[in-house]
């Protein structure tokens, strides 16, 4: 556990033969009847951002928590640079450099910015005392690079605006070295000059070589971040695409009627169009 | 606050309007000092003076604040450990009956068990030693136990303990049978204070002066600190301010209780014992800080240590701030639950000594109801029941604010029914004046 890691310093993370960060395979999770993720099959590639679209209760937040850590699938397997990787919680996850950054934001709002990038990893002296000057150090170095305009390090986290409170929760996800980051609806909370601030941070990420699942109800955020688009519907994976091979009205057709583009019927498709 | 590296925003007019609550709180936020602490001071200054005047100045004389700090130590070592509780978003109902229960065997091991079992005979220099042990680990072994069932058997604490409140005290009427068990170890005695179990005048004045030393290292120390960092720091007028503060308090309370001589006959003993002649007008002997108020005061340390200074600590608030972003964020919050329980176990253990000590006996009824004053201390002192908020300064204050109220007020010969009425209402306007100050300033 060191300052923040400088991009040029992050070591190349394995890779699996066909070179991929991590692979899902056949995942399922029930919750007593309900199937909310059903033999689910998706995988990842460094520095590549994996749209994950689909309606409201479609499976995919549960499927993001299965990778990091938070929901402990009923089958299926995780391959992290090819080997199987044991989850059973979050902290497993994060030993495989698997971060996440949750739609319900995961910050003590008691807490101020710093304890909060290090909550559960906190640096200490070589006393055992808590070192809160390196904390809000190294937490103030991230921040000039994430949210440059950030400058409440010392108030509790629950007195600051939305888009402060997700640059906090970023912070945490990447001090460490992650690979793999999962963002779970990240500018759901955010008004339009945050999203923005957002989206460039996401870019960003993505050149310096992570991994990038992105759950987003907002398909433009999608067509704009993302390198290839999963769609979910009912707990399957309707289909994965690159995005310069589909449109935006595909997708949607996708996330409301769980079909492929191909296999859409005429009625079904001038119904939608007269819906939409 | 000029001494920022990174540019400061301009607060916009919103900002500023939103501040203005807290305007009797702007120097305090520019010297960097908790403003709830220093609303409690002001409360307990209101208070002392108000008893003063209507008691006709016997309030704040030396005598009685001595006795108050000794009065005020057994429920705030408690309290210290509330503040954690409370934070954790748990509460514990059964400290006033582990007290009891520690207290009883205590005293059974230092009156049977130790001199007659282990055949050291009464008065063996041991046994005051052998019997703090005892209680601090039962104490711990009580506390953790509870710890286990509410953090690994997800049974609410508010039930555990309110099982432990009836099982720790039903047990001392098991071993008991409703005796009272007096008098104790000679020197285990001088835990509980009076004149001899107190650190006398030199005694006092070279803990005041290293409290003194310590302080104001500690607070150049983390200036330093920050500064080698270039972030903020307190304006240097504040340090030195602080920094004289501190010592005009602390070396301020070492004279008070230094002005407080031992009793007459006593000192008269002493003198006779000593072969010292006593000179006219009789002989002063300066009592200095009792052995409870001293062990108050490193309790409060360590666990102020803890609470801010350690992961331990920091998890447990986080804990408190939001459970969820806890356990996600990988802290073991089931252990640090369970552990915080054992040090209300361990503190329950160290009021025990000093109120069985104190009493010089155990008997059936120690400890009863303190659960509601040590809850109402943590509470008085800013600990809020919605979790992660509280601090272990605050619950002290908040101790010597309940114990002053109730001394005050028997001075003044107000009947004990009515002490109640009036300790219920302020710790329920506390609590409804703390919560108006927090809406008006989010
Ligand atoms: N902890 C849970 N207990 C019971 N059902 C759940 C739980 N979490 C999710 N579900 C159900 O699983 C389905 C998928 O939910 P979720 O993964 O949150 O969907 P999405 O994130 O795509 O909106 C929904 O039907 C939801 O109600
Ligand atoms: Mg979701």
């Amino acid at each position: 556990m060191t300052a923040v890691p400088d991009s040029a310093e992050r070591p190349a993370p394995p890779l699996s033969p066909e070179g991929y960060l991590v692979e899902m395979r056949d995942i399922s999770v029930s919750f007593g009847g309900v199937h909310a993720v059903n033999e689910v099959s998706i995988n990842l590639r460094p520095g590549e951002v994996l749209g994950l679209v689909g309606g409201n209760g479609a499976g995919k937040s549960t499927l993001m928590k299965v990778l990091s850590g938070a929901q402990i699938p009923d089958s299926g397997d995780i391959l992290i640079g090819g080997q199987v990787a044991t989850i059973h919680n979050p902290r497993d996850a994060r030993s495989y450099g698997i971060e996440c950054i949750y739609q319900t934001l995961a910050l003590a709002d008691n807490l101020d910015a710093s304890a909060n990038v290090f909550l559960g990893r906190e640096l200490v002296q070589r006393t055992g005392v808590l070192d809160d000057a390196a904390m809000e150090d190294a937490t103030r170095r991230l921040m000039k690079r994430l949210n440059p305009r950030f400058q409440n390090f010392r108030s509790a986290v629950e007195s600051l605006s939305g888009g402060q409170r997700q640059s906090v929760a970023i912070a945490r996800a990447i001090q460490f070295n992650a690979t793999i980051l999962i963002m779970d609806e990240p500018t759901a909370a955010l008004g339009p000059a945050e999203t923005a601030q957002v989206r460039d941070l996401i870019r960003q990420l993505k050149t310096e070589g992570l991994g990038i699942f992105l759950i987003s109800h907002d398909i433009h955020d999608v067509f704009d971040l993302a390198d290839r688009i999963s769609v979910m519907y009912h707990g399957r994976i309707v289909d994965t695409l690159d995005k310069d091979k589909v449109t935006t009205d595909e997708v949607l057709g996708m996330i409301i009627l769980g079909k492929k583009p191909g296999e859409v019927t005429r009625e079904e498709l001038d119904a939608f169009r007269i819906a939409g | 606050m000029s001494e920022a590296v990174t540019p400061t925003p301009t607060p916009s007019i919103g900002d500023r309007l939103r501040q203005l609550p807290q305007a009797g709180g702007a120097l305090a936020r520019t010297a960097d000092v908790d403003t709830r602490l220093i609303g409690l001071v002001a409360a307990l200054a209101i208070i002392w003076i108000g008893f003063n005047i209507a008691t006709g100045g016997s309030f704040l004389t030396a005598r009685n604040l001595w006795n108050l700090s000794v009065q005020s130590a057994s429920i705030a070592i408690m309290a210290t450990g509330m503040v954690l509780v409370i934070v954790s978003r748990n509460i514990d109902l059964s400290v006033g009956s582990m007290l009891g229960f520690i207290g009883y065997t205590m005293a059974m091991a230092q009156t049977a068990w130790f001199p007659d079992g282990l055949g050291l005979g009464l008065g063996h220099p041991a046994i005051w030693i052998l019997t703090v042990i005892l209680g601090l680990v039962l104490g711990l072994a009580v506390g953790l136990l509870q710890g286990f069932v509410i953090a690994y058997g997800f049974i609410p604490s508010f039930i555990v303990t309110l099982g432990g409140l009836l099982v720790w005290r039903g047990l001392i009427f098991q071993y008991a049978q409703g005796q009272t068990i007096a008098p104790l170890d000679t020197t285990f005695r001088l835990l509980g204070g009076g004149p001899q179990g107190s650190l006398g005048e030199w005694g006092s004045w070279a803990v005041g002066i290293i409290a003194t030393v310590v302080v104001v290292t500690g607070l150049f120390l983390l200036r330093r600190r920050r500064a080698k960092y270039g972030f903020q720091i307190r304006p240097i007028w504040a340090t030195v301010v602080l920094g004289v503060i501190a010592a005009v308090v602390i070396l301020g309370a070492v004279w008070v209780v230094n002005a407080y001589p031992w009793p007459e006959n006593l000192a008269n003993q002493y003198a006779q014992q000593n072969g010292i002649e006593v000179p006219p007008g009789g002989l002063v002997i300066p009592t200095g800080i009792a052995f409870p108020v001293l062990i108050t005061i490193g309790v409060a340390i360590v666990m102020t240590h803890l609470a801010e200074r350690r992961r331990f600590g920091r998890n447990v608030y986080a804990i408190g701030g939001n459970p969820q972003a806890a356990e996600l964020s990988g802290i073991n919050t089931k252990r640090s639950v369970m552990l915080v329980f054992g040090v209300m176990g361990l503190l329950a253990g160290v009021s025990a000594i000093v109120q069985t000590a104190r009493l010089n006996a155990a008997v059936t009824g120690l400890g009863v109801t303190n659960e509601l004053d040590v809850i109402s201390a943590a509470v008085i002192g800013g600990t809020s029941f919605l979790g992660g908020i509280g601090t272990i300064p605050g619950a002290v204050l908040g101790a010597v604010v309940m114990q002053s109220l109730r001394s005050g007020m028997v001075q003044m010969r107000v009947d004990s029914p009515t002490q109640d009425i009036v300790v219920g209402i302020v710790l329920v306007a506390a609590v409804g004046f703390d919560a108006w100050l927090r809406r008006r300033s989010t």
